[in-house]
């Protein structure tokens, strides 16, 4: 009976080991891939064209340098969860795009938000820099539009973006740092 | 009873969502859009076939007091290796359908359908049930996401057919799934009846 | 006041029954009358919590020291069958009365997706014990409030109403269950406004 069980097991097991050895490295290739394209395409690349990036990581915040100008993964509280944020800044600090890694918004409403900033849509963020532009939503005194009826996640959005741009700035020059949240300030950015 | 019957059987008899009523997390959690639906009926099928086929082999070889306990080791098994595969190849689906994959194990269809027929069935008739009720599962869910998808956002399988501004989002959040699987298995007790 | 928010958001925020759709078996199949409800509701919390602790200790001392993690799910379900069996044996042998009233509700727990659903939640969260604990804790109380709400739902409307007969048993009770998960979403949004009183 014993032994019935623990054969079972074994064999269950041993079938386990192989897949995972066979499927580890497409699993590991395809998240370095995705990765990849999502770097390339926040930083405005084509996903057929190569770019080189390395990796730094600073508290909550994971930079990827590039000579074109770096993307900043970033996370905030959404509407109902962690929204994790990659955005794509150039070398002058203007947002050539983004994308969201990681979200729990309601669909329909906080989800757009994966269309809704970007290029050519109602809330467009790309092309502004958070040095000219007020990341915050319009309601709040900001220059951008949130998504209709989806405030929190606008906000929480904007608020990545922000928190992606100051560490950006930490990152390049730690001593401009304490600047660029007295600009912050000055902005009326409201959290 | 020929295998035919028992393929049918899966899909109208015993359909596990909407006559057997089982399963029901997978079948609410998974379907806010057709595709959706689809791919998680596809995925437990998938698990459901091979563990059907596994367990009517191995039926002979394990002792009574240790049956269920074997049975889960082999599903589980089945549905790990269903997860890593996804993970590699399918990966954006695997997203999509997150929890309620490793959740297949405790998926009452599975274990239900080894105790049920598996177990005192061949493999070839077995495997024939576990396709007919994957079937009836994967048009069960597929059904369900279509009519979640269609009155939600106004389209079905991603095709616009009046658009969102005439959707009620509602069906697309979590009362909806509660009460468009309502209104279906009322309607399929309905057809049953007349 | 992190533990707070967490109590809270499982709950009722992010309620395991009527926003995540865990658990939905047990919570249409034993919900005719709020004394099985909460028999139910009981088992589950302390099964759930228990669960929560020993896979915890598995994944973080056994699966991730030696990179067995492709083993979660086989290893997970194993423990929790056996960890349902060995309350079964031990509150029988211990506590007759609570065995009287839990005792039923056992078996059905191991097929009860929102207990492995918890268990790899908790990892996949990145929760350390305490946190795990808390919420676990908090989402078997949601499991219970929301099968003890919804079994009061049912005894009142099969006193009190006259439905349709092709509607009669899971169909009625599925819409039940809609209208109930509408009032749950009332509190969607509530764990961003407690997260910003409280500053995290």
């Amino acid at each position: 009976m014993v032994l019935v069980l623990t054969l079972i097991t074994v064999v269950a097991g041993s079938a386990l080991a192989y897949v995972n050895y066979v499927t580890a490295g497409q699993i590991e290739k395809i998240k370095a891939e995705n990765l990849a394209n999502g770097v390339k395409q926040v930083m405005g690349v084509g996903s057929d064209s190569q770019l080189d990036y390395t990796t730094e990581q600073s508290g909550d915040f994971t930079l990827y340098r590039s000579d074109r100008g770096i993307a900043v993964q970033s996370v905030t509280n959404g509407f109902g969860g962690a929204l994790k944020v990659l955005v794509g800044f150039d070398n002058e600090g203007t947002v050539t795009g983004y994308t969201i890694l990681e979200h729990a918004e309601t669909p329909g409403l906080g989800a757009k938000a994966g269309e809704w900033f970007q290029k050519g849509q109602k809330g467009d963020i790309t092309g502004k820099s958070p040095a000219t532009t007020n990341f915050t939503v319009s309601k709040d005194g900001g220059d951008i539009d949130a998504i209709t009826a989806s405030t929190i996640t606008s906000r929480a959005f904007l608020l990545a973006v922000q928190d992606a741009y100051d560490e950006l700035l930490k990152a390049n020059n730690p001593d401009a740092a304490s600047a660029a949240s007295a600009i912050d300030q000055k902005g009326g950015h409201d959290k | 009873m020929n295998n035919l019957k028992v393929l049918v059987n899966g899909i109208v008899k015993e359909n596990p969502t909407f006559v057997l009523l089982l399963g029901m997390c997978p079948t609410l959690g998974t379907t806010s859009s057709a595709i959706n639906g689809m791919s998680m009926g596809l995925a437990t099928m998938f698990v459901l076939i091979l563990s059907n086929f596994i367990i009517s082999l191995i039926k002979n070889l394990v002792p009574d007091m240790v049956r269920i306990p074997s049975y889960i080791v082999v599903i589980a098994s089945l549905v790990t290796i269903l997860q890593m595969v996804m993970q590699a190849y399918v990966p954006d689906i695997y997203a999509t359908l997150g929890l309620f994959i490793p959740l297949i194990v405790v998926n009452c269809i599975i274990l239900g359908r080894a105790e049920a027929f598996a177990a005192k069935n061949n493999p070839v008739a077995s495997i024939f049930d576990g396709i007919g009720i994957g079937i009836g599962f994967t048009l069960a869910l597929t059904l369900l996401g279509a009519v979640r998808e269609l009155l939600g956002t106004g389209a079905i399988f991603g095709i616009t057919l009046w658009g969102e501004s005439y959707g009620m989002l509602m069906f697309v959040l979590a009362p909806g799934a509660f009460i468009a699987l309502g209104f279906l298995i009322a309607t399929v007790n309905k057809i049953r009846k007349a | 006041m992190e533990y707070l928010l967490i109590f809270i958001t499982a709950i009722f925020v992010n309620n395991i029954v009527l926003s995540q759709f865990l658990g939905i078996c047990p919570f249409l199949g034993v919900s005719k009358k709020v004394s099985t409800a909460s028999g139910m509701g009981a088992a589950v919390t302390f099964v759930l919590v228990l669960a929560t602790i020993v896979t915890y200790l598995i994944q973080h001392y056994v699966l991730d020291p030696n990179d067995l993690g492709y083993l979660q799910t086989i290893a997970f379900i194993l423990v929790i069958a056996a960890l349902v069996q060995m309350v079964e044996i031990i509150l029988k042998k211990v506590s007759p009365s609570l065995y009287q009233a839990l005792g039923v509700f056992l078996p059905l727990i191991t097929t009860n997706c929102c207990i492995l659903g918890v268990a790899i939640l908790v990892i996949q969260k990145d929760y350390n014990l305490l946190q795990g604990i808390v919420y676990s804790f908090s989402t078997a109380l949601g499991f219970a409030l929301a099968m003890i709400v919804f079994a009061g739902l049912r005894e009142q409307l099969q006193r009190f109403s006259r439905v349709p007969k092709v509607f009669d048993g899971m169909p009625i009770a599925l819409v039940t269950a809609g209208l109930l998960a509408m009032a749950f979403m009332g509190f969607s949004g509530v764990d961003n406004g407690l997260s910003r009183l409280f500053g995290l």
